[in-house]
């Protein structure tokens, strides 16, 4: 199939169509009202359902409604919207509807700016929400990967029934590239489901509920919900590996950060630095393994994130002390450039003397 | 023997927790008697509240599914936007409806959404132990209002569904009340109407049903009956408030 090129926004959009999502709600804000905009003609097209709700309350329970009825369905919204959708989210996941949501993060705290930044790794990835619960948190850094990961967002929903997040930010949904969608998938194909609740025909009713009173009965509810995290957690963690054969120092970014530390590596790398990049695909589950194993041969990581440090946290606990861990954000809405992060590397990389053990290996 | 008269079939035959003489108890009947006579039992979909009826899905022999506090008309709307062959109603107390799930039902009434809301108001937060409402009545005695509502304070009581009058795609709203025998045959015919109204694709329905709370009032069941009747009607007047559904009353 041709590749299109087409804005970020867009190819969410495009992709969620194609994964057989005819339902979607949602509430302007910016920098995502290019979702709406692009789902409320495109869904007219194929016979969809497009409402724009009275507010991100609403379109999150509309989702949990049309979720209820089998539904392929998504919203869509920036920082404080996601907030509103805390409330949702944790219904979504006690009630085990499968939903995809996609941040598209500015910054924050409160009103914030438009700008792109990852400041809400925390909210997307330990819950929001009230209750012990998980949201699959999926980072694509480029317009093909939001594609990709953008189906499997929907795939990864109905598998575990389970709200995915996809995490982007102002930047992935403006930036235009080329992108190969796949076809059109057929509603007929989508896997049964046999929980939803569409009239008590033929059946006995149901009831689709997360009050479980008795505290023993929900105890018993979340650790079937435990048990499906850890199944998750088994599976579906994803990440890529840039250059780390020989690399003595490695960057960990998700996202746009990750896009800016491979401009900064390969200018690092053109110095003779062995530098690479371990870049989390799923941000939950989050590649602890991967991390861990690493520090067997790399002393020295660098967290860079658009934020005051976030997913530093979780590389930390990934490594457990076994290397260093160095961090370099800048939170705000401010995106820093390669040679900003270049700099940044090559700092760490004398000041752990890396520079001699390289001239050692070679003389 | 001739049996004249049982439980609907729509309803589960389990015994409700509600208090003695709740009104929930009653209207939860005329709803189970509505989708008995409509033959819609297989296709109807409920959505409780947060609230005294929060366990609805124990008695409605229906799919039910569950929505936080405020947001059913917002779930239900999801859900017919999915099946819009099927009967989807709501059911929300005061709290629920006119307090938190304000915007959401206002705008679902704007947009014509084809549900149907049945809107208990007994003037109190009933699951909460008692609470002011937004349709609290002036002067009424709550646990968050002691010495009774102060309109000057805490605002007069909300005429939600006089609000909803206004909005272009309601098409039928009515408030009716179970605190006599008289009374419940009425709201049965407006309940059963409202069900109607969303079969024949009309638009958003809702009723309004005035209904005791005989625990959190503080009253034995026959003045809180009293009560409703006198005094509640005063500040909500029975009545149809809204009906451009065009169907002739006979
Ligand atoms: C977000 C949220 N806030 C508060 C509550 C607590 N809560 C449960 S029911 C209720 C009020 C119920 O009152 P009403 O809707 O009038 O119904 P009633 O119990 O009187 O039938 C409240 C405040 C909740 N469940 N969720
Ligand atoms: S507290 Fe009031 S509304 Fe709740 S069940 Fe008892 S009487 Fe009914």
């Amino acid at each position: 199939m041709a590749k299109r090129l087409m804005r970020g926004s867009h190819v969410l959009g495009e992709a969620a169509v194609r994964a057989g999502c005819r339902y979607y709600f949602g509430y302007p804000i910016t920098p995502q009202n290019e979702v709406p905009e692009y789902m409320s003609a495109r869904l007219l097209e194929v016979g969809g359902t497009f409402v724009q709700a009275e507010s991100e309350l609403a379109s999150v329970n509309m989702v949990i409604g049309a979720a209820m009825a089998g539904a392929r369905v998504m919203t869509t919204s920036s920082s404080p919207g996601i907030s509103l959708m805390q409330e949702g989210i944790s219904y979504l996941a006690g009630l085990e509807l499968p939903a995809v949501i996609a941040n598209v993060v500015r910054g924050g705290p409160g009103l914030g700016n438009i700008a792109p930044a990852q400041s809400d790794y925390f909210q997307a990835t330990r819950g929001g929400g009230h209750g012990d619960y998980r949201t699959i948190v999926l980072a694509p850094s480029s317009c093909q990967e939001l594609c990709d990961l953008t189906v499997r967002a929907f795939d990864l929903a109905d598998k575990y029934r389970n709200p995915v997040m996809i995490l982007g930010d102002g930047m992935m949904g403006q930036m235009m590239e080329p992108v190969e969608f796949p076809e059109m998938q057929e509603l007929a194909d989508l896997p049964a489901k046999d929980w939803i609740i569409t009239g008590a025909k033929d059946r006995p009713s149901r009831a689709l509920l997360s009050l479980l009173l008795t505290p023993k009965v929900l105890e018993d509810h979340n650790y079937k919900l435990v048990r499906k995290y850890d199944a998750v957690t088994r599976t579906e963690t994803d990440w890529e590996e840039y250059l780390l054969d020989d690399a003595r120092q490695v960057v960990v970014a998700y996202g746009t950060a990750a896009r800016i530390a491979k401009g900064a590596i390969k200018r690092v790398r053109s110095m003779g630095l062995k530098v690479g990049l371990l870049r989390p695909k799923t941000l939950w589950p989050f590649p602890s393994e991967p991390l861990k194993r690493l520090t067997r041969v790399v002393r020295q990581l660098l967290v860079f994130e658009m934020s005051a440090g976030q997913l530093v946290e979780d590389v930390e606990m990934a490594v457990a002390g076994q290397a260093q861990v160095h961090f370099y954000g800048r939170p705000g809405g401010v995106v820093p450039t390669p040679e900003e992060v270049a700099h940044q590397i090559s700092h760490y990389y004398y000041q752990a003397g890396l520079m001699n053990d390289d001239a050692r290996a070679q003389g | 023997m001739n049996k004249i008269f049982t439980k609907p079939k729509s309803l589960k035959p389990n015994v409700m927790h509600y208090c003695p003489g709740c009104g929930h108890s009653i209207i939860h009947r005329l709803v189970g008697e509505t989708i008995d006579e409509l033959e819609i039992q297989e296709r109807t979909l409920g959505v409780p509240p947060a609230g005294c009826a929060v366990l609805a899905y124990n008695y409605f022999d229906v799919d039910m599914g569950e929505a936080p506090h405020g947001r059913a008309i917002a779930v239900a709307t999801g859900l017919k936007r999915v099946l819009p062959d099927r009967v989807v109603f709501t059911y929300q107390g005061d709290g629920d409806i006119a307090a938190i799930g304000t915007a959401e039902i206002i705008h679902a009434a704007n947009r014509g959404e084809k549900v149907t809301a049945i809107f208990v108001n007994n003037g109190t937060y009933g699951m909460t132990g008692g609470q002011m409402a937004p349709t609290t009545l002036a002067g009424m005695n709550s646990t968050t209002t002691p010495g009774g509502r102060d309109v000057a304070r805490d605002g007069a009581p909300l005429d939600l569904t006089q609000m909803l009058a206004t909005a272009k795609g309601s098409v039928y709203l009515e408030r009716v009340t179970v605190a006599s025998p008289k009374h419940i045959r009425q709201a049965k015919k407006a309940i059963k109407k409202a069900f109607q109204v969303q079969l024949d694709g009309l638009g958003f329905s809702l009723v309004e049903v005035l209904s005791p709370c005989p625990t959190n009032w503080k009253m034995a069941p026959v003045p809180a009956y009293e009560w409703t009747l006198q005094e509640m009607t005063k500040i909500f007047p029975l009545g149809v408030i809204k009906d451009i559904t065009g169907y002739d009353e006979k």
